[in-house]
């Protein structure tokens, strides 16, 4: 099975993103053995989303700098008006294009990046959100053979990014906020 | 499908394509792209590849080889230029703050921007040098490798949209004047004072490829080197290392640290939290 091979999850998250996150990144153990990537769609301001929860959780909270070499048991969040992308030596590497369908930084890019380092080992969660970002990148984690994870969107404060990401990526599985929690939990003690 | 490919040949057959492409350009036209951040790079010639209409990297490389105007094309997808004038008001507030001082006791300075865009960063520590008394001592230097947008810098003119971003960020970074003191407004664009340009030179160098010209007294390269991978990085701060004077200042962009670095040790912390580095002395 994929899940044994799992080396990294990426979690993208829009309208909503820090209630649906606060039900997530709290559960993972501080010996949680995965690095967490996230992008929220936030203002250019900065963003207050590692204080925030690093107030929350066991897990290590980090905004990363370019070419910091990515450790387990660490949450990554992308910078405010960065790209956060993936080298293929785990690192990060930031970038500052245009922002892809309105916003820097993107999902889709995050997980496309992530997707050719990690292949099958990767797993990619869509959240919720008022767009489209992430449906693309969540269609290439899948073609690269890694796991799809979606919140329900009957369940989710905004409901056309996890929607959109289904359409996208038929294979995606769709799971309710606490059980995607519990999967990323059992995933780490694997 | 295309796995079971790459599983069966080694290494994926877009990786190859990437690196023959990045090989072809710099062998035909001296453009050297082979050290840059592959991430981003590949995801850039993935979507070169889909708007310039080509089926593979192959066929775009093909084309290239053979035309020139593909690789003007090109370059666009490959140097990414976003700016701003004054992008993070704090970078701004603590050369004012905590630069100038020391700037001040030079009769004459060399300021280099490295990797300028189209002016943006330029205009904005030429404002700020005049504000503070110092632009009439001072000799800048703005190079890139993208011509179009070197042009765009030498021009001083922008979009009139841009302005109130500009005017916000000027006010936060402590600007002394109005930022509307220093362009005028013609046919929907705002175009720079002449004078803010006076003693600058506008000139094409690659921290790739290039060497020093010039010992400076601060050389500001925001958000270049994000593009570049390790070793490329190591090279161009090599460059910045060897061209500043003793005790002189380096500034990164925001998301960039000299902590990965093999030249760390050439430099301290000079204001930690603005990426804002001094030269040790020897
Ligand atoms: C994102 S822009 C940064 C603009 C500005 N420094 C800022 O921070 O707002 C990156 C710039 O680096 C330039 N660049 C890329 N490779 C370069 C190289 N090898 N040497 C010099 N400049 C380069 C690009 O052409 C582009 O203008």
């Amino acid at each position: 099975m994929t899940v044994a091979r799992a080396q990294a999850v990426v979690i993208g998250a829009s309208a909503g993103a820090v209630q649906a996150l606060s039900h997530i990144l709290p559960q993972l153990p501080a010996s949680y053995p995965l690095p967490v990537l996230v992008v929220v769609h936030v203002p250019a301001a900065p963003s207050g989303l590692v204080a925030l929860f690093s107030a929350k959780c066991a897990i290590r909270v980090r905004e990363p700098e370019d070419k910091e070499p990515i450790v387990p048991g660490t949450v990554y969040f992308a910078p405010p008006s960065y790209h956060m992308l993936v080298e293929s030596d785990r690192s990060i590497a930031l970038s500052m294009d245009e922002p892809v369908l309105f916003s820097r930084p993107s999902i889709d890019i995050l997980f496309e990046s992530a997707a050719d380092s990690y292949g099958a080992g990767l797993v990619g969660v869509v959240l919720t959100g008022a767009n489209e970002d992430g449906a693309a990148g969540a269609a290439m984690v899948a073609a690269a053979g890694g796991t799809v994870l979606v919140q329900d969107p009957q369940h989710a404060f905004a409901t056309a990014m996890p929607r959109a990401a289904r359409e996208r990526c038929p294979a995606a599985q769709t799971l309710p906020l606490n059980t995607i929690a519990d999967y990323l939990v059992r995933l780490g003690a694997i | 499908m295309d796995a079971a490919l790459n599983l069966a040949a080694g290494e994926p057959v877009e990786d190859i394509e990437i690196h023959l492409l990045l090989e072809a350009l710099y062998r035909r036209y001296h453009y050297d792209f082979r050290h840059y951040a592959r991430a981003s790079i590949k995801r850039r010639l993935r979507q070169a590849r889909t708007q310039l209409g080509f089926v593979s990297l192959s066929a775009l490389q093909d084309a290239l080889l053979r035309d020139e105007a593909v690789v003007t094309r090109l370059l666009d997808y490959l140097t990414v230029q976003v700016s701003e004038m004054f992008r993070d008001p704090g970078y701004f507030r603590a050369i004012r703050e905590k630069v100038v001082p020391h700037l001040r006791t030079y009769p004459s300075l060399k300021i280099w921007i490295a990797g300028c865009s189209g002016g943006e960063e330029l205009y904005s520590f030429a404002i700020l040098l005049h504000e503070e008394g110092l632009l009439d001592r001072t000799l800048l230097y703005a190079t890139d490798i993208n011509p179009a947008a070197l042009e765009i810098a030498q021009s001083g003119v922008y979009a009139l949209d841009r302005i109130a971003a500009f005017t916000q960020n000027h006010q936060r970074s402590g600007g002394k004047s109005s930022l509307s003191d220093y362009y005028a407004t013609a046919y929907g664009r705002a175009v720079f004072d002449k004078r803010l340009r006076d003693k600058v030179v506008f000139s094409d160098h690659s921290l790739v490829t290039d060497a020093v010209f010039a010992e400076c007294q601060f050389v500001s390269c925001r958000n270049v080197m994000i593009y570049f991978d390790r070793p490329l990085q190591d090279r161009a701060i090599g460059l910045f290392r060897d061209s500043l004077s003793r005790r002189g200042f380096l500034g990164l962009g925001s998301k960039e640290t000299l902590r990965f670095s093999e030249h760390a040790n050439a430099f301290t912390e000079f204001v930690r939290e603005e990426k804002i580095y001094q030269r040790r002395e020897a």
